[in-house]
């Protein structure tokens, strides 16, 4: 492939019951192999999203899960779970030979720069499951890839392995860091990306987990940016509670600057997942959610904190 | 009833959609009809205005895409979070998000016109100077030569006005219009006056309210040609763990399955009223945790002329085309060759001697 994954066009998404042809473990997460032709037409970036149980499941809503890796040769789309509540804790017990509803491909994906550019990958929990194929698309464009992967604790870090498979195959450092030290160095990943961004050449950072964590990630580019001189560009996919995940319900909002200058109420779902963290409101977003910005385009008088 | 065979009916069997069934439904104006292809369409706030849900179901084999609520004013809704799952169902509370009037008529409506599917477009205002800004703004955009083909007809994009009653008027002390007769009619009444004549204008109900059969009494009186039953009731939910509501503004609207047997009872009240001769006779739209093909059957048994799908789309976004094949075979299975057949008929049953 010679063509950065950024460019390639995006799949029409459709609505699928597909196989799960692997169902194990990545470490303290489920990981899903799904056979479908169009799903495997996933890139970097983007995300499905999963039903619940069957036609009577008292539970509505699909869940959201960013995709780890897709092979369009091989027709499969892989995913990583943490069983969290009582939906992916279902998910996450499927087995091989169970059928899953599946919408995708969604939403928008990592942007790579061109070839002899340089990109580092920041995941944090689950959020480095796509990194190894998206370092895998990088390599293959010619353009030189480090990564920070790190976790609240061992447990909870994801595809160490598979990162370095890829990333360290191609001369490229992988930092790996938990905040309780039980892996790797002790503390946030932004303690590690600072000094990968102390170089002064441009980057791309491509970073997925927690909000907390990408608003730290955003104001650790800033500041990098700042000190050497030379540009960072930060490429975030946002995890928002979605009910749809395909835009016709609005839950997933949060608020985001537009080419305009306008602050607008955006739906992660089809403007993100992935979105520049220079045009996103950090300031409004928490960790229970977004409130809307006084200054937002159509905020009741006043404001709405 | 024959249990066995029922139960094949919108169920794990696929209905064989060669089997033909009128599944289309009229809705009547003051100076015209408009006849829909068929009797199943989103809800409003369910489908935003159709486009996102194309890749996933035939829009023009609907009898519309119900849009989003517009409002004059883009409105950037809530703060997040703004939804929480529940047993069968969800919370919301969006705030009524959206671009405006004239942002859906230069981007959304054309979209729907083009793809030559119709709409039901959904309006609402604070007050009601809003709500008759919007309707006029809208019969400007849908005039006679205008590019979004003649209102009402079978030409046009048009096919009706949905008023979302369920917003609060803030003229009167934030009270919900859909709570009290007086403001639901006046609405109503400046609704219809500003909209032209050959498009029906259907008022959307709540059920959060003591007497239905009263407010639609005067929302009819004033003027509506058709009810919509229901919208969202009010909720509430709390994450244990934090020990706080779930929702960024405590109360959300609650939807899906749950309220099934609500929008049922609405729909059955109302429609009892007008089989006594104490409404007058409109087509009713049933709306209201409709899943299946047998959900939406409930509805028209009950009374409903149509139905429309709305949270369900969000797991399933092909279910509004299903829940039209799934309905269909309903009717073939009572013996029945149009959709019109079956509407009532559970109040024919309870009159000539209730369950056999
Ligand atoms: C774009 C995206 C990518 C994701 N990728 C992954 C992944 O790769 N691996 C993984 O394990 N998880 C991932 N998640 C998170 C996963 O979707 C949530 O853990 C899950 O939705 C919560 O569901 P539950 O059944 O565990 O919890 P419940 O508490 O039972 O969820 C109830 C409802 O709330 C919503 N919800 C609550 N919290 C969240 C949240 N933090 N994010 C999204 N929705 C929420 C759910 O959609 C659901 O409708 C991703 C989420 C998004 C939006
Ligand atoms: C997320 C969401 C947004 C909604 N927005 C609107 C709206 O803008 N206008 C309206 O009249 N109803 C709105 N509704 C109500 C639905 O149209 C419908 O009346 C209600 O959800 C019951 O139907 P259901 O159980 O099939 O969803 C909304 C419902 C949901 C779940
Ligand atoms: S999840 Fe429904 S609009 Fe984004």
């Amino acid at each position: 492939m010679s063509a950065p994954a950024g460019v390639l066009p995006a799949a029409r998404p459709a609505q699928v019951t597909a196989p799960v042809v692997v169902a194990d473990r990545l470490g303290g997460y489920a990981h899903l192999v799904i056979a479908d032709p169009v799903l495997a037409q996933a890139l970097p970036g983007q995300f499905v999203a999963v039903a619940v149980g069957d036609r009577q499941s008292s539970m509505l809503l699909r869940r959201a899960f960013s995709v780890h890796r897709a092979d369009p040769a091989a027709g499969t789309l892989e995913v990583v779970v943490a069983a969290h509540g009582a939906g992916t804790a279902w998910i996450a017990g499927r087995r091989a030979g169970d059928e899953l509803d599946v919408v995708g491909p969604l939403g928008t994906r990592f942007v790579l720069p061109p070839a002899g550019g340089r990109v580092v990958l920041v995941g944090g929990g689950y959020g480095s499951a796509p990194f190894a194929w998206t370092a895998q698309a990088a390599v293959a464009a010619g353009v030189r890839v480090d990564a920070v992967v790190g976790a609240g604790d061992a447990d909870r870090l994801c595809d160490v392995d598979g990162v370095r498979a890829v990333v360290g195959a191609a001369g490229g450092q992988v930092l790996v860091t938990t905040d309780d030290g039980s892996a790797g160095e002790p503390g946030r990943v932004t303690d590690a990306l600072a000094r990968l961004l102390e170089e002064p050449v441009p980057t791309t950072v491509a970073a997925c987990g927690p909000m907390a964590m990408l608003a730290a990630v955003a104001r650790t580019a800033a500041a990098a940016q700042e000190r050497t001189g030379a540009p960072v560009d930060v490429q975030v996919a946002v995890e928002e509670a979605m009910a749809c995940g395909i835009g016709i319900c609005m839950t997933c909002v949060l608020p985001v600057r537009g080419a305009d200058g306008a602050t607008r109420m955006v739906r992660a779902c089809t403007d993100g997942p992935v979105i520049d963290a220079a045009a996103v409101r950090w300031d409004c977003v928490g960790a229970h959610g977004a409130s809307v910005p006084a200054d937002a385009v159509g905020a009741p008088e006043g404001g709405a904190a | 009833m024959s249990a066995p065979a029922a139960a094949s009916v919108g169920g794990a069997t696929a209905p064989d959609p060669a089997a033909a069934v009128d599944m289309s439904v009229r809705l009547t104006a003051p100076a015209g009809t408009v006849d829909l292809a068929a009797g199943v369409l989103t809800a409003s706030g369910c489908a935003a205005a159709g486009r996102e849900l194309d890749p996933y179901l035939d829009l023009t084999t609907l009898g519309g895409v119900v849009t989003k609520t517009i409002m004059r004013g883009a409105r950037s809704g809530r703060p997040t979070p703004r939804m929480a799952e529940t047993p069968s169902g969800m919370l919301n509370s969006i705030g009524l998000q959206g671009p405006g009037i004239a942002h859906f008529l230069a981007h959304d409506l054309p979209w729907v016109a083009e793809r030559g599917a119709r709409a039901v477009v959904s309006v609402a205002g604070e007050d009601v100077e809003e709500f008759v800004d919007i309707a006029r703004t809208l019969r400007a955009a849908t005039s006679d030569d205008g590019p979004l083909g003649r209102p009402g007809t079978d030409g046009g994009v048009l096919a009706a006005v949905e008023v979302n009653i369920s917003c609060p008027n803030v003229a009167n002390r934030g009270l919900v219009f859909a709570c009290d007769p007086g403001s639901a009619a006046e609405v109503v009444a400046a609704v219809r006056a500003a909209t032209d004549p050959r498009v029906p204008v259907l008022a959307k109900l709540s059920p959060d309210v003591t007497d239905i059969v009263a407010i639609a009494r005067s929302v009819l009186a004033a003027g509506a040609d058709g009810l919509v039953m229901v919208n969202t009731l009010l909720g509430v939910a709390i994450d244990v763990d934090r020990g706080a509501p779930v929702l960024s503004r405590v109360t959300g609207g609650l939807s899906g399955p749950a309220i099934r047997p609500v929008a049922v009872r609405c729909v059955w009240q109302v429609t009892a009223a007008m089989r006594a001769g104490l409404l007058p006779t409109v087509p009713v739209v049933g709306v209201g945790g409709v899943r299946t093909g047998r959900d939406a059957a409930e509805l028209v048994l009950a009374g409903a002329s149509a139905v429309q799908v709305g949270t369900v789309t969000f797991g399933d976004p092909g279910a509004p085309a299903r829940v039209r094949d799934e309905l269909a075979a309903v009717v073939r299975h009572h013996g029945l060759g149009s959709l019109a057949g079956l509407v009532g008929r559970a109040h024919d049953a309870v009159r000539d001697g209730g369950h056999p």
